[in-house]
């Protein structure tokens, strides 16, 4: 009985310094941080394209703009392939195939960024400069690599969610004399929708947080993109770009950065715990 | 377990994690560490090199080479992380009055395009002019009908630097250019595209294409002789009177075997 009670001490301990890290990592972020957007102004800071450090100019809008299409652009890409799979793979797909087909494509998971950056960067990004103009380093590479990128994400929670919805509506939507497709599109994946929700939003936040991938292949110029086939600068890869070299104000514009990313990511996230717990509780119920 | 006990148990923990946070810095002065040389991602090859031969003569003494960029090395140096910033373009006066630079070699500034791109020469106004974006396409050069994409580097990168000091004189690197994080990735995406051109380390322009400078062919002579225009040093930073083991280190890279190391990989020596 003690023996337990200590254990359970320590393991407390060793999650609570857990969070106290990602606490103190908070605090120090915004206390960096938000000095430069108050004295910025909130307004000019978000909303202004005008990013010369050595200035005194810190407007983030382009990056904003360039965080947001390239995501965006992953998760058309990412977003239908992942779900596409996942429906596949829990509905149509015979059971052996599954079996190999599943663990494949989580594994994409595990491949570090910078490799897929180096694919990027050797293989599409030429491609798109010979056959699309432009100079290959664009917001549709870096949309491409990351749709890859979230893919795996996206299939496996759609999955359980899809996996999740009981067999008796199939069974139910078969009687009534739906065909299998028709079963799927508009009682299952209704039935799942928030589940893939979710994951679509989960996926969104590994997308807009991804860097080394993204300076790689995204070009990293300080102009607003006009197309999909122009280079981008997002949010994390300024904050890399420049950290090594930013000393006062510059240094706590990027720190301010970081503030405009913790929030974006927190929303993003709370999204997806309200969906999936709406989720929750609607299962608790039934 | 009622409420109470939780609470106490969670401000304990708190205070445990805090504590573990505010001792960890003190973690790191371990007092026999090895020689850390911190900065110019364009050093960094040949520290590594340098550093290479250095631990066959004194294997007591481990190197440890990092990049980052030349600015990140004098913060590193700043911070105490680094016994030695690396550094590829004059120091400012602010850091020439705080931090002492030893020049250990010189290096040309290349600037380079894709095989295909029948352009041999610039002079520096034309190079000015592609780079801030008064020039667009190759044919006002006298190149094809190609639209030009110039190639920069990173804020805070040597390279750049010393490029927008020995070019661009004070005129700012067009926003539209892209910008890429070391000489690998530049001559990469150099090599790749027919309408690029970029600037780097002449020192690791080996298999791409070199154009000469107001008429100058870049090369080992032409940079040594003072001929090529385009030319800045290779700092070793130092703060104070180094540790002993870094000073050996810059003595060896001083000395006339390292010195020679150099040469043979594209460098100029110092006199």
């Amino acid at each position: 009985m003690k023996r337990e009670k200590i254990i359970s001490v320590v393991l407390a301990m060793v999650a609570m310094s857990g969070i106290a890290g990602l606490a103190l990592i908070t605090a120090y972020i915004f206390k960096e941080g938000l000095p430069i957007i108050v004295r910025v102004g909130l307004k000019d800071f978000l909303l202004s394209g005008d990013w010369h450090p050595l200035e005194g100019k810190f407007g983030i809008f382009s990056w904003i703009v360039g965080s947001l299409a390239v995501t965006l652009g992953a998760m058309i890409i990412g977003g239908l392939l992942g779900l596409s799979c996942a429906v596949v793979l829990t509905q149509f797909c015979p059971r052996r195939l599954v079996v190999v087909l599943k663990p494949a494509i989580e594994l994409l998971a595990g491949i570090p960024s910078v490799v897929y950056g180096f694919m990027g960067v050797m293989i599409l990004v030429p491609w798109i400069r010979q056959h699309l103009g432009g100079p290959g380093l664009s917001v549709l590479a870096a949309a491409v690599v990351l749709g890859i990128m979230v893919l795996p994400t996206v299939t496996s929670i759609s999955m359980d969610a899809l996996r999740a919805v009981p067999r008796s509506y199939r069974d139910g939507s078969i009687a009534l004399g739906a065909t299998g497709w028709q079963t799927t599109h508009m009682v299952i994946l209704k039935a799942a929708k928030s589940g893939i929700m979710a994951s679509l939003i989960l996926g969104m936040g590994r997308a807009i947080g991804e860097t080394m991938a993204v300076i790689m292949v995204a070009g990293n110029t300080l102009d607003l993109p006009h197309g999909i086939l122009d280079p981008v600068r997002t949010l994390t890869s300024n904050i890399a770009l420049e950290m090594s070299y930013a000393s006062g104000d510059h240094r706590k514009a990027l720190f301010a950065t970081g503030v405009v990313l913790f929030v974006i990511i927190m929303i993003l996230n709370s999204i997806a715990l309200a969906v999936s717990s709406k989720r929750a509780r609607k299962a608790g119920v039934r | 377990m009622d409420w109470s006990l939780k609470r106490l148990w969670l401000v304990f923990c708190l205070a445990v994690a805090l504590v573990l946070v505010m001792v960890c810095p003190g973690c790191k002065n371990r007092s026999r560490r090895a020689v850390s040389v911190v900065g110019s991602t364009s050093i960094q090859p040949f520290a590594e090199l340098l550093a290479g031969e250095f631990h066959k003569k004194a294997p007591d003494i481990e190197i440890d080479v990092q990049g980052g960029g030349s600015t990140a090395g004098i913060q590193a140096l700043a911070t105490g992380i680094a016994d030695i910033g690396t550094c590829s373009r004059s120091l400012s006066t602010e850091e020439a009055a705080l931090y002492k630079g030893i020049v250990i070699a010189r290096d040309g500034l290349a600037v380079v395009v894709h095989q295909s791109n029948p352009i041999n020469g610039l002079t520096r106004q034309q190079i000015q002019d592609i780079f801030s974006g008064k020039i667009t396409n190759w044919r006002d050069v006298g190149g094809p009908d190609m639209v030009v994409r110039p190639v920069s580097r990173e804020e805070g990168s040597g390279t750049r630097e010393a490029f927008t000091k020995l070019v661009m004189d004070n005129v700012l690197v067009a926003s539209s250019a892209l910008t890429q994080e070391s000489n690998g990735a530049v001559k990469e995406l150099v090599r790749g595209d027919p309408g690029a051109i970029g600037y780097m380390s002449l020192g690791l322009s080996g298999g791409i294409k070199c154009l000469s400078i107001d008429g100058v062919v870049p090369s080992a002579s032409t940079v040594a002789s003072g001929q090529y225009p385009l030319v800045r040093p290779f700092l070793f930073v130092v703060k104070g009177a180094p540790r002993p083991e870094a000073q050996r280190f810059i003595d060896f890279v001083l000395s006339s075997q390292g010195q020679r190391l150099l040469e043979s990989e594209g460098l100029v020596k110092v006199q």
